[in-house]
């Protein structure tokens, strides 16, 4: 499987050191900031639901007060969709999305980074919020009136405060990432010749631009509510709370596909690969996507089934939920048909992605039935509505990155995960998982509510609830085998050479981990999975041949001597330098952060965060891009 | 590398060489497609509470005639500023200059009326808590205002780059970005402007 070259040059990636990691622009070095980060975050966010279901494994529990479990699943919940998946999905799209474009970093490399800081530092304000009085306790959609009473206790505002930042953070980024689709292709490289997975990121990075804007307001009109007496959701004065809801989940819906579909676009480049067959029905698989994009805006009321719009927006919106299933079928039905009739490799990332699917098709099924609106008003804020949510974003998202993790470590670090462990890892989060979640649709259907902190004997609820605790702390045990995995495999691992399962996507012709400017050579591509057609011929019946000449790992020539760059072949290649203005810029705004959540006297914070934040951007704007232009 | 066939001359661009232009103005269009939805957003909510002022005043304080006239102010600032793009095209500095203060100072006039306009609108009792209606008014127009006021500031930032000569390096590029969005800023007031205030009357 792994090409053994001798002389592989693990760290070749550029300077070491925490200040080149700081002023870094490289994207890949930023894909692994995000990665990195994600799963620290991964763990708090775990230790938070590990606790949500010690409580609730028996009745009358005992272990945390009503206070402290409302601040546990609201940061749950805010940790996993904002502080995990977002940016596990952003950190995938950082690394690989301009190497599988050809293209040598994004379209603005020092954006990029500013992205990546700003991200972290809105992470690390949403968390300061446990040790200065108490976590945000609203749950992560911030309903009114609980998201604006109270305003003198600042909690829900490090979560508005916390959620603007991070979402300026993704309109930067995707613009960043549009703008690199659109204009930065490596020759030949048509749109429909882009891997699914970029098409995917491309879809979600419209999706963000589009659906984050309303959900900025509406943090803005929740923050001047609390903070300038203004009176958008205030009943009392005349405002309407139901306001918020439209506007969250206008954004919140959209969101779950941003969470999605990026574990969608890798499992669909991993299967191909473990079948050796090309992805079945290419387009479709693409413009399913698209169309789950489109129509991802038109649902979001799905939600609100149970506000009273009226049988007219029930029955429109109900309707829409429903057809959103179908793009969502046609690329389960992709998948069994890239898998039917090929030579199946059942390695970590193959089985990752079949757990997706089966886990999604159960996630999405669920899902359809909350597109029956009597249905939807009876499963409405139970636990079926958990179990749902978790079967496509733990079932689906989690196994699709973690698939993800498995296919792509080799490129990130030169060496390979652990199989043996690897395996380990699958059958324990696939039963873990599954212990802890489908119990939950039963004990939603006999009525157990979602965020009550406990719950009385004899409703019939103990043991689905013992079995589901069981369930989330052998996810718990997967977990840590996953970390053990990689922290082994990162010094000891199999060395992974350029190729090592035999890819179709241009990240495979280049060294394990990449040179800085990722291709010496810009590629010339000419076909759909043009990697794999340079390394095989088809034969009369279309099975693959091996071309004599280049087979595997030979065909690009590695070495650390690759890595200096051959000066002579790229005289103009200019990649941009270090720069510490996007970290100073996002520190700044981060500042001016916490000068907003404490207004009464953050005015000193305010100022000075501002004026960090002007020193950043000048400094920014006026210095050269690269530093040996000037 | 190994994997190059003849590359086609039709295809070959030089190494990591792209548009600047072209990857720049595509972000810059990214970013004023999400400033639709964030305007969007609050017309919305301006429309849900266009009639919610629960006793306190409403659309009877506009003056229909003063903010038309500083609503033409703001609009003909998009013909200087394409006036100062041409001129920095053909790499007029001096003239492009003269054009860039000229839409800085209408933009200026329009803040200028927009603050005189709510000082006036406080006096007569509509404060940001009086009502939903006071509260969204304030918080489109103010961002709106917010958007003119960023504006003059990169309109400022341009002229002195401009002065001291580090602007003239990308073909009018940035003065190019910076009308985009002015240009945006002026035609979403197009639209704030009927909404708030032409549909009340």
């Amino acid at each position: 499987m792994a090409v053994t070259t001798e002389h592989v040059e693990l760290t070749s990636t550029g300077e070491r050191g925490l200040w080149a990691w700081i002023t870094t622009v490289d994207h890949k070095r930023i894909g692994l900031l995000y990665a990195v980060t994600a799963f620290a975050f991964f763990i708090f966010g775990g230790i938070e639901a590990l606790f949500v279901r010690w409580q609730l494994a028996q009745p009358n529990g005992e272990v945390l007060s009503a206070a402290a479990y409302n601040q546990l699943f609201t940061m749950h919940g805010l940790t996993m969709v904002f502080l995990v998946v977002m940016p596990i999905a952003a950190a995938f799209t950082n690394y690989f999305l301009p190497i599988l474009l050809g293209a040598r970093d994004v379209a603005f490399p020092r954006l990029n980074a500013f992205s990546y800081w700003l991200f972290l530092f809105a992470g690390i304000i949403i968390y300061t919020s446990f040790f200065v009085g108490g976590a945000p306790d609203g749950a992560w959609v911030g309903y009114s009136p609980l998201a604006t009473q109270l305003p003198e206790v600042v909690r829900m505002d490090y979560w508005s405060i916390g959620l603007q930042l991070l979402g300026v953070a993704s309109i930067a980024s995707s613009a960043n990432f549009i703008a690199t689709v659109f204009t930065m292709r490596a020759p030949g490289m048509t749109l429909l010749r882009m891997p699914v997975f970029v098409w995917m990121a491309l879809v979600v990075a419209f999706l963000l631009i589009f659906s984050l804007p309303p959900v900025a307001i509406g943090l803005f009109q929740l923050f001047f509510d609390r903070n300038f007496g203004t009176v958008f959701y205030e009943a009392a004065a005349g405002g309407d709370p139901l306001l918020w809801q439209h506007l969250f989940w206008l954004f919140g819906h959209p969101e779950v596909y941003v969470l999605i579909l990026p574990a969608m676009g890798i499992v669909s480049e991993v299967l191909p690969v473990f079948s050796r067959k090309p992805l079945f029905g290419y387009e479709f698989v693409v413009f399913s996507g698209v169309a789950i994009g489109f129509v991802g805006f038109g649902v979001w009321s799905h939600h609100m089934f149970t506000s009273g719009m009226g049988t007219v927006a029930e029955a429109g919106f109900g309707i829409a939920t429903m057809i959103i299933a179908v793009p969502t079928g046609v690329k389960i039905f992709n998948w069994i048909g890239t898998t039917w009739g090929g030579r199946l490799r059942f390695d970590t990332p193959m089985l990752f992605s079949l757990g997706f699917i089966a886990m999604f098709v159960i996630g999405g099924l669920s899902g359809v039935t909350h597109a029956i609106v009597p249905a939807d008003t009876q499963q409405h804020d139970s636990y079926y509505v958990v179990a749902h949510f978790h079967y496509v974003l733990f079932g689906g998202a989690i196994f699709g990155y973690v698939a993800g993790v498995y296919y792509w470590f080799g490129k990130w670090t030169g060496r390979m995960l652990n199989e043996r462990i690897g395996k380990w890892h699958f059958w324990l989060m696939l039963i873990g998982f599954n212990l802890t979640f489908a119990p939950q649709h039963i004990l939603g259907l006999n009525g157990m509510p979602r965020r009550t902190y406990r719950y009385g004997e004899g409703l019939g609820w103990d043991f689905w609830n013992l079995i589901s605790t069981i369930g989330a702390f052998t996810i718990a045990v997967s977990i840590l085998v996953f970390a053990y995995n990689i922290i082994v495999s990162r010094k000891k691992g199999e060395i992974a050479g350029n190729d090592p399962w035999d890819g179709r996507t241009l990240e495979w012709s280049i060294s394990s981990p990449p040179p800085v400017h990722n291709f010496d050579e810009i590629p010339v591509v000419t076909s759909l999975d043009d990697f794999w057609h340079k390394k095989y011929a088809e034969d009369e019946e279309g099975r693959a041949v091996a071309m004599p000449a280049v087979t595997g790992g030979t065909l690009v020539d590695t070495g650390p001597e690759d890595t200096d760059g051959h000066d002579e072949h790229h005289e103009d290649m200019h990649m941009p330098s270090p720069s510490y203005y996007p970290a100073l810029t996002s520190l700044g705004i981060g500042i001016t952060g916490y000068g907003l959540i404490y207004l009464s006297w953050g005015w000193v914070a305010i100022a000075v965060g501002g004026m960090i934040t002007l020193w950043g951007l000048f400094g920014w704007s006026l210095e050269p891009v690269t530093r040996d232009e000037h | 590398m190994a994997t190059h066939t003849a590359p086609d001359p039709a295809l070959d661009a030089h190494a990591g060489g792209h548009d600047v232009h072209k990857t720049r103005k595509t972000a810059m269009w990214v970013f004023l497609g999400s400033e639709c939805l964030f305007f969007g957003s609050m017309i919305a909510t301006f429309l849900l509470y266009r009639n919610t002022t629960e006793g306190g005043p409403g659309a009877e304080l506009f003056n229909v005639p003063f903010t038309s006239a500083s609503s033409f102010v703001l609009l003909m600032s998009s013909l200087t500023m394409v006036l100062a793009h041409n001129a920095f095209e053909r790499k007029d500095s001096r003239q492009g200059r003269v054009w860039l203060a000229g839409t800085a100072l209408l933009g200026s006039i329009f803040l200028a009326g927009q603050i005189f306009e709510f000082t006036e609108f406080v006096h007569e009792g509509l404060t940001l808590s009086t009502s939903p209606f006071g509260s969204s008014f304030y918080m489109l127009t103010g961002f709106h205002g917010a958007h003119v006021a960023i504006g003059v500031m990169m309109l400022a930032a341009m002229f002195i780059l401009s002065l001291t000569g580090r602007l003239n390096d990308e073909h009018g590029l940035n003065v190019e970005l910076v009308g985009l969005y002015w240009h945006f800023v002026d035609i979403v007031w197009i639209v704030i402007f009927t909404v708030i205030y032409l549909l009340q009357v």
